[in-house]
């Protein structure tokens, strides 16, 4: 793989751009490999990554039912943070934003990490007292947080409205300054290419349909849309789809699959600095270096599978962003869709060994597993190659709704993303 | 939004007025002191998301305010009957999908 660099645009753009390479092969099936991955969106690409990179473990296919990243890796707001309340919640996106520091260089792959800053606004007295007690906990965790008053908050993100005739007054906010966005394509494709230079196969337009087990119940192999592949160690990581696939070994989940909406709007000039939350009214936005404004948008009551969700529910969302920001109430939306989320009883996610030998799983990344991709695919491949948890992701088990050690940032946060 | 077919009010209502409340005919034991913490969890946070045709529990909340339970495909979100609490879960291969439901999406 030829490496990105200015040199090669200077040289490039000497000789008409022909000398760009693709990104990564189609390669010719194998009948096995040691490790496959169901699921090439962002964590199940960063994972065949690491497992390469860092165990030396490259006979690794990554299998994927449509295209790489059209799942929930190509649908989300693209929002990074990592001031969540729990410890095990800080040793793990903290983790993650590290890796996202230096992940641009990591896979000489500009993945657009923008460290703009997320603030979480507090409209009422319950937010005031919850992001102070976050702000206080992620202190604690060597995690940065910091309160804003309304004043600071507004010259942080001046089109904040902090007047107190506002229908939903600011009364202060939680800003972590490392929070932030990336490109979510971006980090498919870069990981997809690190991962294919180091001799991972990423498979597209190949669908799961079937797991094998041996004659004590092992894992021997996957049923695929192009035959059967042998492996030794299967990881899912198929997101929404995952209670679907884990079925197919037999394994239920304690997990539900629920539309989440986004949408962009038309590309203006750049007007809106940082990303602004507000779990109150449920409204999250920012602007995309292409211009658009990125509002998400809650997810729908029931479980779908079908990747749109209700009209109802964006406008809702489109009413609190109005309110909040008037200066926004005569944008245009240019598109909206829907991704299928996973989500867990306590909306932390499941890392770990199964009850089957040989499989893995690592899913319930629910609405807010974007932020967590290089963290994520980096522990997970330290469990698969191991069998055996990182210190990062011990608590992340299933067993822990049996045993009752939840980590349950569903209580502390109500919405997350 | 969905449309759906309130089996007690009997009419078909927008969604609006329903709050989907998880996976029907899951039994709670009557003796919870006695379940094991497997039985716990099984009851309590293990589902199976079916992907397809899926029992579910709504309740008309801004209507009767009856719960009720409804048959759904989960890959194309049409109902294909909702009927009363209590009652069984219905023969799926006797129904017509498009006339007897009365509730389409
Ligand atoms: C609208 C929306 C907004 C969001 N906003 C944010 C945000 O702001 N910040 C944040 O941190 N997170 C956000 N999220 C959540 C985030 O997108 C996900 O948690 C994360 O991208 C999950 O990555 P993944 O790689 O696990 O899943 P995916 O990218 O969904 O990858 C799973 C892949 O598995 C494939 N697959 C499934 N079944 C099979 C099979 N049988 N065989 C082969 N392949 C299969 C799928 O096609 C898919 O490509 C948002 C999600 C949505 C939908």
């Amino acid at each position: 793989m030829r490496r990105f660099s200015g040199f090669a645009v200077a040289r490039e753009a000497m000789r008409a751009h022909k000398g760009w390479e693709k990104q990564w092969d189609n390669p010719e099936l194998k009948s096995s490999y040691d490790v496959i991955i169901i699921g090439a969106g962002g964590h199940g690409l960063a994972t065949a990554y690491y497992l390469a990179k860092e165990h030396g473990i490259t006979n690794v296919a990554v299998l994927e039912k449509g295209w790489l990243g059209g799942g929930n890796t190509g649908r989300n707001t693209t929002i990074i943070r990592s001031n969540y309340l729990f410890d095990e919640s800080a040793g793990l996106y903290n983790h993650a934003v590290k890796l996202w520091e230096g992940l641009s260089q990591d896979l000489n792959y500009n993945v657009m990490f923008s460290q703009r800053g997320v603030m979480m606004m507090a409209h009422n007295v319950h937010d005031v007292q919850v992001f102070k007690r976050h702000v206080h906990a992620n202190r604690l965790n060597g995690v940065d947080n910091e309160w804003l008053t309304p004043e600071q908050a507004k010259e942080y993100c001046p089109p904040l409205d902090i007047s107190k005739s506002a229908r939903y007054p600011v009364r202060g906010a939680a800003l972590q300054r490392k929070g932030g966005t990336a490109r979510h394509d971006a980090v498919a494709w870069g990981y997809a290419r690190a991962a294919a230079a180091r001799g991972v196969h990423i498979v597209q337009n190949c669908e799961v349909k079937g797991i094998r087990r041996g004659a004590s119940g092992e894992v021997t192999g996957v049923e695929t849309s192009r035959g059967f592949i042998g492996a030794k160690k299967v990881g899912v990581v198929a997101a929404g789809n995952t209670s679907h696939v884990m079925q197919m070994a037999d394994v239920q989940m304690p997990l539900e699959s629920y539309p989440l909406q986004a949408l962009v709007s038309e590309p203006v000039k750049p007007c809106f600095p940082c990303v602004v939350m507000s779990n109150t009214v449920h409204a999250y936005i920012s602007q995309s270096d292409k211009g658009e404004l990125v509002i998400g948008a809650g997810t729908d009551q029931y479980t779908s599978y079908s990747q749109t969700g209700g009209l109802h529910v964006i406008q809702h969302t489109l009413d609190a962003i109005c309110e909040i920001f008037p200066i926004f109430s005569r944008m245009k939306m240019l598109r909206s869709w829907g991704g299928i989320v996973d989500v867990t009883p306590d909306r932390s996610p499941i890392i770990a060994q199964t009850p089957v030998e040989g499989l893995y799983v690592n899913c319930g990344w629910g609405t807010g597993g974007f932020k967590a991709t290089p963290g994520s695919g980096h522990v997970f491949a330290h469990t698969i190659a191991n069998a055996a948890p990182h210190k990062f992701n011990e608590g992340y088990t299933m067993e822990r709704f049996t045993s009752g050690r939840l980590i349950d940032e569903a209580a502390a946060a109500a919405v997350s993303h | 939004m969905l449309l759906i077919h309130c089996p007690y009010c009997a009419e078909e209502r927008p969604e609006t007025e329903f709050a989907h409340a998880g996976e029907a005919h899951i039994e709670r034991s009557t003796q919870m002191g006695e379940l094991t913490d497997e039985g716990f969890a099984n009851f309590f946070f293990y589902r199976d998301n079916t992907k397809g045709i899926t029992y579910e529990r709504w309740r008309h909340i801004h209507g009767c305010g009856r719960f009720f339970n409804a048959a759904r495909d989960t890959v194309s979100d049409k109902f294909l009957v909702t009927y009363k609490a209590g009652e069984p879960k219905p023969d799926l291969s006797e129904i017509d999908n498009q006339t007897k439901a009365g509730a389409k999406s």
